[in-house]
């Protein structure tokens, strides 16, 4: 069958496994062509997880940031940032909080 | 209800209390490393509701269904509806000012930024009140929430900003009580009336107190012999900093407040109040107060030293009770640390219970009294620092 969207290789900080111990352990190869169809592809795998990374407008939450290669993503409000088949994406934590 | 044990909320997790052997002990039941504001039981159902505030993963509804043993994230989440707006005030820089800095109005799309206080009703309703200063309430048990829009839409907020810009006038200011010094008014105070559940009292830092006697279709301030003296009008009808209301459940016409500017009571179901405070007691000034399950005349709070300070009065913690509707108050200070004690504790972490007094510190010491405050005997001096203390 034919693919719609390149397959990119997830990589999530271990702090979201406390979370979607469902996630642990696998390898995350979803479809998609851009950032949010990424965050989409999760939301399937893990329901809840979406409002975990974005806030309920679809907004990256402001300590949370998303790597494509090494490149920090630039749309944090759309997601729009496009993926390419083979990319990684991580989807890390900022180093904050007390 | 009988008291099953005490839950605490604090900043690294959700703690349970329980006398075992003849000792009050706390263990840590949930959340590791996560912020948990408020914790309290469903009294209709028996389930138990956590507010969390991941700091990097948002704000989410906790639930569990087996005293506190698992717990998952509740399926329905709080969300803010698409076209969500406030009005909202951001500071910029004026050279021109003396103070270096301006103010500009401005309307902001809302987002969840704290789940501050959830409240339950007779009806099975659950109530659950945010920063910035959402009610959402769920009529299906927690399968979904739905904010109240009356109230979101309020004349005293502006009006209804989903449709258009409203009146672009709003008396609801911003409070720092929120997570990453967001200032918005947030709703910390949500209290059903236990005779009728279509009337609810909720209660917002910094506007007042608010009253629905319809489910939620209307609303009215309470705000009447409320008092600002630091303000050019004393007497307005908004702007009134609550910083937690509580009613009697056997009682409810008698209605508590610590507010910023002193403690006050109503014996007529919050419509007129009066101001209880009494400084040569150290009454004045605090976060919390806990009314009486059966006597609407009782109450007790833990003062703290003006708004300068926040802290314990002179370095001695102690609990004041009145048992005459704030005629008169007692200072309860046996079994509390009389020296170099700085605590202070938040709105929601003081609670009492068929004669068992609770309250819990940022500075993270929990203590208890069996003898309604009487006496005290610390459970803990090791906790997180504490938001909430509740029976249940």
């Amino acid at each position: 069958m034919p693919t719609s969207a390149p397959v990119v290789q997830v990589h999530l900080t271990r702090h979201l496994y406390a979370f979607f111990p469902q996630l642990e352990g696998r390898a995350l190869d979803v479809e998609a062509a851009d950032v949010a169809g990424v965050v989409r592809a999760l939301e399937e795998l893990a329901p809840g997880i979406g409002f975990y990374l974005c806030d309920e407008r679809g907004r990256l939450r402001p300590h949370v940031n998303v790597f494509i290669g090494n490149a920090m993503v630039r749309d944090r409000r759309q997601l729009s940032d496009a993926v390419a088949a083979g990319d990684k994406v991580s989807i890390l934590q900022a180093l904050s909080g007390g | 209800m009988t008291v099953k044990g005490l839950w605490v909320a604090t900043r690294k997790g959700t703690f349970k209390v329980e006398k075992r052997a003849g000792r009050w002990q706390a263990a840590l039941v949930g959340h590791a490393g996560t912020g948990v504001n408020y914790v309290a039981r469903d009294p209709n159902t028996g389930r138990l509701w956590a507010l969390l505030g991941h700091g990097h993963w948002g704000a989410k509804l906790s639930v569990s269904d087996d005293d506190g043993a698992t717990w998952a994230d509740n399926p329905a989440q709080i969300k803010f509806p698409e076209g969500a707006r406030y009005i909202g005030q951001d500071m910029y820089e004026d050279s021109a000012s003396d103070f270096g800095v301006g103010w500009r109005i401005v309307k902001r799309n809302a987002t969840v930024q704290k789940l501050w206080v959830v409240g339950f009703g007779g009806d099975g309703a659950i109530w659950v009140g945010t920063i910035p200063g959402g009610l959402f309430v769920s009529r299906d048990g927690g399968g979904s929430f739905e904010l109240n829009r009356p109230l979101w839409n309020h004349d005293s907020r502006g009006g209804d900003l989903f449709a258009g810009d409203g009146t672009g006038e709003t008396k609801w200011f911003g409070t720092p009580a929120s997570e990453g010094g967001e200032f918005a008014p947030g709703i910390h105070s949500i209290c059903v009336d236990p005779r009728n559940p279509q009337r609810v009292l909720v209660a917002v830092s910094t506007a007042g107190v608010i009253e629905t006697s319809d489910g939620g279709k209307t609303w009215r301030s309470r705000n009447k012999g409320m008092t600002m003296e630091h303000t050019p009008e004393p007497e307005a009808e908004w702007g009134h900093d609550t910083h937690v209301i509580e009613l009697c459940a056997s009682a409810p016409d008698h209605v508590w407040q610590q507010n910023h500017v002193g403690v006050f009571y109503s014996d007529n179901g919050a419509e007129s109040w009066r101001k209880v405070s009494a400084p040569s007691e150290g009454v004045h000034f605090g976060f919390p107060v806990s009314a009486d399950a059966r006597d609407g005349r009782t109450a007790w709070v833990v003062p703290g030293r003006s708004d300068a300070q926040r802290m314990a009065l002179d370095g001695g913690l102690f609990v004041a009770r009145t048992n005459d509707g704030g005629a008169t108050w007692r200072q309860l200070r046996k079994g509390l640390p009389q020296e170099s004690a700085y605590d202070i504790v938040y709105r929601h972490a003081l609670d009492n219970r068929d004669g068992l007094v609770a309250f819990g510190s940022t500075t993270g010491n929990l203590y208890l009294s069996e003898d309604r405050g009487d006496s005290w005997s610390a459970v803990s001096n090791n906790l997180p620092p504490i938001y909430a203390v509740r029976f249940a």
